[in-house]
C-alpha cells in the first residue's frame, strides 16, 4: 500500500532503499520472514513456548509433574492423535477439512478386533485396515476434486458412512487378544534415565518426520503448500492439483487408519462408538500448532507440538484431581480461541503492511 | 457485421518472414449457442511482439486459453515450431515452452519468490528437493532480468508489479519460447509499467515470441512490432504495427467511427459563481499510511478529475470521501454543513455514492440478478423493514436497463454472465437509482470495452449538465482532460495541483505528476 | 426470451420451468418422494394416521414432531450459511440452553409452578442469545473465520453445559415442560406447531421484506455489500445470534421431550444434522442464495430415513449407514459437474437450454446497435434517467 512499496528496485528515478544496517534481531527477524513457512514458524514458536510453559507450570505446582517420563507419556498416550492430526495437517494445508477422520478411527478399530476375531493374521488385518481408510480416502478425494463438492460435507458424508459400517459389522465392544497387537502394546522402547516410549509413540513420531520431508522436500509437498496458497495458480503453474488434492485425503484417511491401529492397540478394542469427535481435537491440535485453517501456512511440527499441547491439559487436570473433566474442554476451547484471535491479528497487521 | 472487416485498408505481411514458432489457424471454438471464435488465425514470429486487439468479447481471452490448454478448440490446428500440437492443459502447453501471465498474479502468494520460480521443477538430488540449488536457479533468472527481488522473500510481501514480474521470470525459468502477457500492465504504473517494457524487450532480443494484450493503445504502440485484430470473434486482420494508424486499429477494433470521443470535448467549461457554497468541501482529509491531508471542493454540476499514478492516493482520497476507509484527520463539509464521514452508510445518507475501481471485489454481487444489483443500493438505505414495491422495482430497474442499455436486457439474468461494460453499467445505474448529489466514481472505465467507456462518458458529461456533482479518477489523464471541469493532481500520497481544465494541457499535468513541484 | 423479458418486465412464464429444472431444491424434492414411495410399497403401515383424544398419531406425525428441533436449528443454520457463515456451536448452545432450564426447574422452590418453568425458559433463552452474540461478535466484529469461531463455542460449549449441571444428567417436572414436550394445539403435537410458526415467521420476515436479499448479498460479495450501505456486519451480527435462539428453543424442546437434561449427550451432532438438511436443499456452503423450502426437504429426508429404518424394525445402527447412502446420491446429483454430464446426454438442447444461466446472448454482443442514443428518457428533461416515477412510488 505504501508508495516505497509499489516502487520497483530500478524504477526510473526512484534509487533503491539503502540496505537496513544488519543487527542480529533483523537478521533473525529476516530469517523468519524469508522461509516460506515465515508465520508459521513464529505460531510454531509461540506453541512451543506455551507448551514448555504449561509443563513447567506443572511441574511446580504438583511434585509428580516433572518427571522426564510424564511428559514422554504425552507421546505415548496420544500417539494415535498425533497421527491423525499429521493427516489433518496435510488436508488443512489445501484449505480442505476432514472430518471423517474420528469415524475413520473407530472404523479402524472394529475392522481390527473382528477380522482377528475372525482368524485373519495380524499383517494382513493392519493391511486390510491401512488400505480401507486410504480407499476412503481417495473416495472422498475424487469427490471433492473431480465433482467440485465442499470437502466439509464430503467428509461428513464420509464421517457417517464411516460410522455406518462400523455399525454394520459390531454394534457392540469387541476385544482383542491377539498375540501380535498385544505384544505391541505391551512391550515398551527403553530410553536412557529408565524412561520408555511405547512402539506406538515411536511409529508417530516417525510419521511425523517423514510426513515433514514430504511436506518440505518432496514436489507432492510443495504443491500441497501452493494449492493452500491459491488453486487456481496453482493449477495455471501447471502443478499437478488434482493428484495432489486426492492425495491429501488419502494420506488422511491413511493416517486415520493408522490412528485407528493405534488405538485398537493402545485400548485392546474394537467398538463403533470409539474416537467420537476425535477429529475436532486433531483440528484444535493443527490450529493450536499454528496452521492456517484457509491454507498455505503450517508446520506439521506445529501440530505435533498442538497434540502435546492438548495432551499437558489433559494431564493438568487429571494430576490435579480437584477439577473436574469439563475444564478440559473449556481450556482447550479458550486456547483455541486465543490462537485463533492470535492468528487473525497477525493476519491483519500483515495485510496493512503489504 | 461480417462485412466491416472489409473497411480495413488490408496490409499484406511482407513475405519474406521467419517460420512463426506458433501458428494457429482456423480456429473455431464454440460454446454453447454462441461460436466464441470463428476461423481464427494467428501467428506468432520469434524475437516479436505481438498484440492481440479487440474489444471485450472479442474472442482474445478464448483464443489464449485454446492456445494455452485451457479449452479445447472444436476446429482448426496450432503448431508450435512446425508441429502440430493439441495441449489438453495448460500443463501440456508449459511443458511445450508456452508461458502465461495472466492480469491477476498466478502464483501463489504464500510462498517464496524462489519457490514460485521453480515450482514443479524444482532441483532435485537423490529424490528431495535442493533448496539451495533452487535459490542459485532463481536468481541467476532474477540476474538475468535485472531484477532486484530477494529470492528468499515471500512473494505475498511484493506490489503486484514486482509479482508479476516473478511470474516472468519463473517463464523465462522454464526457457519458454512463447510468453503471453494478459493483460498484465491494468494495475500498474507508469515506472513500473517501463520496468515491464525493459524486461520484455529484453526477451525479446533473446528470441521470444511475445504474445501482449492490453487495452492501453499507447503501450501496444510502444511495445508491439505486429498486431492481430479480433472482432465478435472473428478475424479482422494482422498487421505491422508500424503500418496501421490508431483510428484505423481503433475503426478496426469496433467497426465504427470514435466520434462520440471527440465530440465530448465540452464546449464551455461551466463557471462556479462566486461565493457559492461547494456541495462538497473537504479540508486537510487524510489518513496516515496512505494519503496526506488534502483538501478537495466540488461545486454543484462540476466534474474533478484526480489525477496520478496508482500508488499516489487517488483512490485512498476518493475512499475517503466516501467513508469506505476511515479519515486520520480533516473535516468535510456537505453543502456547508460539517459532517463525519465514519461509514459507507453515512456517505450515502448524505448522497454520496462510490463506484469502486475493484469492480469484482467491491462492485458485483455476481450470484444476484441484475435486478437484485440495480436496487440493492436503494434498498440498503431504505432499510430492509421497506421493500421497494416490486412493480415499482420492475419499473425503474427496466427503465435503467434501458437507459444505460444493459446488454443481454434481461433483469433477471445474473450479474456475473454480463460482460464487464455491461456489468459496469449496472453498478453505476446502482448509484443512480439512490439520486446522489455527488458521485465518486474510481477508474469507471477501467479494463471495459471502449464503446461502454463512451457510453459512461457521456453519462458522466450529462449527469453534470444536470446538476450533479462528480469526481472522478481514472489512470487515463486524457480522458480526465476532456471529461472534468478541474483537475487535482496527485503524486506521492499528497495533492500537487489543483487546476482548472481549460487551460491545462496533458504534457502540463504529466510534468506535474513526474515532478511534482507545483505546489508552491 | 431475453427480448421479451425487457419488453414486458417480470419473469417470463415458459422461463419458469427451465429455472425449476435448474434449481438444486428439485432433486431434494425427488429424492423425498422416492423415500415416501419406498415407504408406500414396503412399508405400508407407514402412512396409516389416527386421531386419538383429538390427537393425530402415525409414523408421518413422528417425523414432522421428531424433525422439529433439527428443522428449527436448520432455518437458522440457512440463514448463517447464506451469509456465507457455518455454526458448529448449535449443539452445544442446545445442550446449555437445556441445562440451564432443567437445574433452575431443579433448583426452585416450587419446580412445578409455571413461574419457574417461565424463568428457567427466560434464563435459556437469555443463554442462547448471549452465546449467539458471542459467535456473531467473534465473526463480525472480530472477523474469525465462522467455522473456527464457532469451534471454539462447539469444544467449550459442552463443557459449560457440564459446568451448569455439574456433570450430572438433570431430571425434573414440569407441567410446562411436560407439555412442551408431549402436548397438542389443534391436534398438532406442540413442537411442530412452534416449528411451523417460526419457519413461517422466518419466511415472511426475509421474503416479504427485504432481509433475504440483503442476506444474500452479503453472503455473495460482503465487500461489494458493505459499499453498497448494507449494514452487513449487523446481519452478520444477527444471524448467529437467531442461529442460537432457536437453538435454544430446540434445547428447551428436547430436554422437555425426555424430562432430563444431559450435558453431554443432548443435541450430539444436530449441528452436523442441520447443516446436512440445509447444503440437501439447495443452499450452498458458499454462501449467497439459499432456500427454506430446500431446507425443509432436506430436514424431511432425513428424518424420513431414520423413520423409515425403525419402522422396519432394522436396528437403529444401520441408521447412519443409509443416511451416509442418500446424503451421497443427492450431492452427487446435484454436484454441478455430473449435471452439466447428464445435461449433455439429454442432448444439445438441453444443454443450451440449461447451461448455468448463461443467457443465450452473453457472449459477443451483437455489434450494429451498440449504441442508441445514451441515457434516452433524460435527454431534455433535465432530470437524471427514471427520477420523476421514482418519487411517487418511493416518497
Amino acid at each position: 500500500m505504501t508508495v516505497s512499496d509499489t516502487r520497483l528496485p530500478e524504477a526510473p528515478g526512484s534509487p533503491p532503499d539503502p540496505p537496513a544496517s544488519p543487527g542480529w534481531q533483523e537478521a533473525a527477524r529476516r530469517w523468519l520472514r524469508s522461509t516460506s513457512t515465515g508465520s508459521s514458524t513464529v505460531s510454531v514458536l509461540m506453541t512451543a513456548v506455551l507448551l514448555v510453559v504449561l509443563f513447567g507450570a506443572g511441574s511446580i505446582r504438583y511434585e509428580n509433574f516433572g518427571y522426564p517420563q510424564v511428559a514422554l507419556n504425552l507421546l505415548v498416550d496420544n500417539a494415535y492423535l498425533i497421527v491423525l492430526a499429521v493427516g489433518m495437517t496435510f488436508v488443512i494445508l489445501t484449505g480442505g477439512i476432514d472430518l471423517s477422520s474420528g469415524a475413520v478411527v473407530a472404523l479402524g478399530t472394529v475392522m481390527a478386533a473382528s477380522l482377528l476375531q475372525a482368524g485373519w493374521p495380524a499383517p494382513l488385518v493392519i493391511v486390510a485396515v491401512l488400505a480401507t481408510g486410504s480407499l476412503l480416502g481417495w473416495l472422498m478425494g475424487l469427490a471433492i476434486h473431480g465433482l467440485q463438492l465442499q470437502p466439509f460435507i464430503v467428509t461428513l458424508a464420509g464421517m457417517f458412512l464411516a460410522r455406518g459400517i462400523c455399525f454394520a459389522i459390531s454394534g457392540p465392544s469387541i476385544p482383542i487378544q491377539d498375540d501380535l497387537f498385544t505384544a505391541v502394546a505391551i512391550n515398551v522402547v527403553e530410553l536412557p534415565g529408565g524412561t520408555f516410549l511405547s512402539y506406538g509413540a515411536v511409529l508417530a513420531l516417525v510419521v511425523v518426520a517423514v510426513a515433514a520431508y514430504v511436506l518440505h522436500r518432496t514436489r507432492f509437498g510443495r504443491t500441497v503448500y501452493a494449492i493452500g496458497g491459491s488453486e487456481s495458480s496453482a493449477a495455471l503453474m501447471g502443478l499437478a492439483v488434482g493428484r495432489t488434492k486426492v492425495g491429501v485425503y488419502v494420506i488422511s484417511g491413511f493416517c486415520s487408519a493408522l490412528g485407528g491401529l493405534l488405538f485398537s492397540v493402545y485400548i485392546l478394542s474394537g467398538w463403533s462408538l470409539h474416537g467420537i469427535g476425535l477429529e475436532l481435537d486433531a483440528i484444535a491440535a493443527v490450529v493450536i500448532g499454528g496452521t492456517l485453517l484457509v491454507g498455505g501456512r503450517g508446520l506439521v511440527v506445529g501440530s505435533l507440538l498442538g497434540v502435546l499441547v492438548l495432551g499437558t491439559i489433559k494431564a493438568l487436570i487429571d494430576f490435579d484431581g480437584g477439577l473436574n473433566s469439563w475444564w478440559t474442554k473449556i481450556t482447550i476451547g479458550v486456547l483455541l480461541l486465543v490462537f485463533v484471535v492470535l492468528q487473525r491479528l497477525t493476519a491483519r497487521r500483515a495485510g496493512s503492511a503489504s | 457485421m461480417s462485412p466491416a472487416a472489409a473497411e480495413v485498408p488490408a496490409a499484406p505481411v511482407p513475405s519474406p518472414l521467419p517460420e512463426p514458432v506458433v501458428a494457429m489457424t482456423g480456429i473455431t471454438i464454440q460454446f454453447p449457442g454462441v461460436k466464441a471464435l470463428d476461423d481464427v488465425s494467428l501467428r506468432l514470429f520469434p524475437g516479436e511482439v505481438h498484440a492481440l486487439m479487440g474489444e471485450n468479447g472479442a474472442g482474445k481471452s478464448t483464443l489464449i486459453k485454446a492456445l494455452t490448454g485451457v479449452y479445447p478448440y472444436d476446429a482448426g490446428t496450432v503448431t508450435l515450431g512446425g508441429v502440430e500440437q493439441r495441449f489438453a492443459t495448460p500443463a501440456d502447453a508449459q511443458a511445450a515452452g508456452i508461458s502465461t501471465v495472466y492480469q491477476e498474479v498466478n502464483l501463489c502468494p504464500n510462498l517464496t519468490v524462489t519457490e514460485n520460480i521453480v515450482l514443479g521443477r524444482e532441483p532435485r538430488r537423490r529424490g528431495s528437493i535442493d533448496k539451495r540449488a533452487s535459490r542459485e536457479r532463481a536468481r541467476r533468472v532474477l540476474r538475468e532480468l535485472h531484477l532486484d527481488i530477494d529470492p528468499r522473500s515471500v512473494l505475498g510481501s511484493h506490489p503486484i508489479a514486482v509479482q508479476q514480474l516473478v511470474a516472468i521470470a519463473r517463464a523465462v525459468d522454464t526457457d519458454a519460447r512463447v510468453l503471453v502477457l494478459d493483460e498484465p500492465t491494468s494495475s500498474l504504473d507508469a515506472g513500473e509499467v517501463a520496468e515491464l517494457f525493459r524486461v520484455v524487450r529484453s526477451l525479446r532480443e533473446r528470441g521470444v515470441a511475445i504474445l501482449f494484450v492490453s487495452h492501453f493503445l499507447e503501450q501496444v504502440y510502444e511495445i508491439s512490432d505486429r498486431m492481430t485484430v479480433l472482432r465478435n470473434g472473428r478475424l479482422v486482420g494482422e498487421h505491422r504495427t508500424a503500418d496501421l494508424p490508431r483510428t484505423d486499429l481503433v475503426r478496426a477494433m469496433i467497426g465504427r467511427e470514435l466520434a462520440t470521443l471527440e465530440d465530448l470535448e465540452h464546449a464551455a467549461p461551466r463557471p462556479v459563481e462566486d461565493g457559492a457554497v461547494p456541495r462538497l468541501a473537504a479540508s486537510g482529509l487524510g489518513r496516515r499510511g496512505a494519503i496526506e491531508p488534502a483538501d478537495v471542493r466540488v461545486h454543484a454540476g462540476r466534474v474533478v478529475g484526480l489525477a496520478g499514478l496508482l500508488g499516489s492516493g487517488r483512490t485512498e482520497l476518493t475512499r475517503l470521501l466516501f467513508g469506505a476507509d476511515r479519515a486520520s484527520t480533516g473535516r468535510v463539509e456537505v453543502d456547508g454543513r460539517p459532517v463525519r464521514l465514519r461509514s459507507p452508510r453515512g456517505a450515502i445518507a448524505q448522497g454520496i455514492a462510490f463506484l469502486s475501481e475493484d469492480r469484482k471485489g467491491e462492485g458485483v454481487v455476481g450470484d444476484l440478478t441484475v435486478r437484485d444489483n440495480l436496487l440493492l443500493a436503494l434498498q440498503a438505505r431504505r432499510g430492509w423493514l421497506r421493500p421497494i414495491p416490486r412493480r415499482a422495482g420492475d419499473e425503474m430497474v427496466a427503465r435503467y436497463i434501458r437507459a444505460l442499455d444493459v446488454r443481454p436486457a434481461d433483469p433477471e439474468a445474473l450479474l456475473r454472465n454480463l460482460s464487464g461494460g455491461n456489468q459496469q453499467k449496472v453498478l453505476l445505474a446502482r448509484w443512480l437509482l439512490t439520486e446522489p448529489r455527488l458521485l465518486l466514481l474510481d477508474e469507471p472505465t477501467r479494463g471495459i470495452d471502449i464503446g461502454a467507456k463512451a457510453q459512461i462518458q457521456e453519462l458522466v458529461a450529462q449527469l453534470a449538465a444536470e446538476g450533479m456533482s462528480v469526481v472522478f479518477v481514472s489512470a487515463e489523464l486524457e480522458e480526465v482532460l476532456r471529461i472534468c471541469d478541474s483537475v487535482v493532481v496527485l503524486r506521492d500520497r499528497q495533492v500537487v495541483a489543483d487546476l482548472d481544465a481549460s487551460d491545462t494541457s496533458l504534457d502540463g499535468v504529466v510534468d506535474l505528476i513526474a515532478r511534482g513541484n507545483a505546489r508552491d | 426470451m431475453t427480448d421479451r423479458s425487457a419488453a414486458a418486465p417480470g419473469r417470463p412464464v415458459d422461463g419458469l420451468l427451465a429455472r425449476a429444472r435448474r434449481s438444486p431444491v428439485l432433486w431434494a424434492v425427488a429424492a423425498l418422494a422416492v423415500l415416501l414411495l419406498f415407504n408406500l410399497v414396503a412399508n405400508p403401515g407407514f402412512f396409516s394416521l389416527r386421531i386419538q383424544d383429538g390427537h393425530l398419531f402415525g409414523n408421518l406425525v413422528n417425523v414432522v414432531k421428531n424433525v422439529a428441533p433439527v428443522l428449527l436449528i436448520a432455518v437458522g443454520m440457512t440463514l448463517v450459511i447464506a451469509t456465507r457463515g457455518i455454526d458448529l456451536s448449535v449443539g452445544a448452545v442446545l445442550a446449555i440452553s437445556g441445562s440451564v432450564a432443567f437445574t433452575v426447574v431443579e433448583g426452585a422452590a416450587d419446580p412445578t409452578s409455571g413461574g419457574t418453568a417461565a424463568l428457567a425458559i427466560g434464563l435459556a433463552v437469555a443463554a442462547g442469545l448471549v452465546l449467539g452474540a458471542w459467535n456473531g461478535f467473534l465473526v463480525s466484529v472480530v472477523g474469525i473465520q465462522p467455522i473456527i469461531a464457532t469451534l471454539v463455542l462447539m469444544t467449550a460449549g459442552r463443557g459449560i453445559a457440564m459446568l451448569v449441571t455439574d456433570g450430572n444428567i438433570v431430571t425434573a417436572e414440569n407441567p410446562v415442560f411436560d407439555w412442551l414436550g408431549g402436548g397438542f394445539v389443534l391436534g398438532l403435537p406442540v413442537q411442530v406447531v412452534i416449528t411451523a410458526l417460526v419457519l413461517l415467521a422466518v419466511g415472511l420476515f426475509t421474503r416479504r421484506t427485504a432481509l433475504g436479499v440483503l442476506i444474500e448479498a452479503v453472503g455473495v460479495n460482503p465487500a461489494a455489500a458493505r459499499l453498497a450501505g448494507v449494514r452487513a456486519r449487523s446481519i452478520t451480527f444477527t444471524v448467529y445470534v437467531f442461529v442460537a435462539l432457536v437453538a435454544a428453543v430446540a434445547g428447551l424442546m428436547v430436554t422437555a421431550n425426555v424430562s432430563a437434561a444431559d450435558a453431554n449427550r443432548a443435541g450430539l451432532f444436530i449441528e452436523l444434522d442441520a447443516i446436512l438438511a440445509v447444503v440437501i436443499g439447495g443452499t450452498s456452503l458458499a454462501g449467497g442464495r439459499y432456500s427454506l423450502t430446500g431446507t425443509v426437504v432436506g430436514a424431511l429426508i432425513l428424518q424420513t430415513l431414520t423413520t423409515t429404518v425403525l419402522t422396519m424394525g432394522l436396528p437403529d445402527e444401520y441408521i447412519r449407514l443409509f443416511k451416509a447412502v442418500v446424503i451421497i446420491m443427492v450431492f452427487l446429483l446435484q454436484a454441478p459437474r455430473v449435471r452439466a454430464a447428464l445435461r449433455r446426454r439429454r442432448g444439445p438442447a438441453a444443454t443450451a437450454g440449461g447451461a448455468a444461466g448463461t443467457p443465450a446472448d452473453a457472449g459477443p454482443v451483437p455489434p450494429d446497435p451498440v449504441r442508441p442514443s445514451v441515457p434516452e428518457p433524460a435527454a431534455g428533461t433535465g432530470s437524471v434517467p427514471g427520477r420523476p416515477a421514482e418519487q411517487g412510488v418511493l416518497r
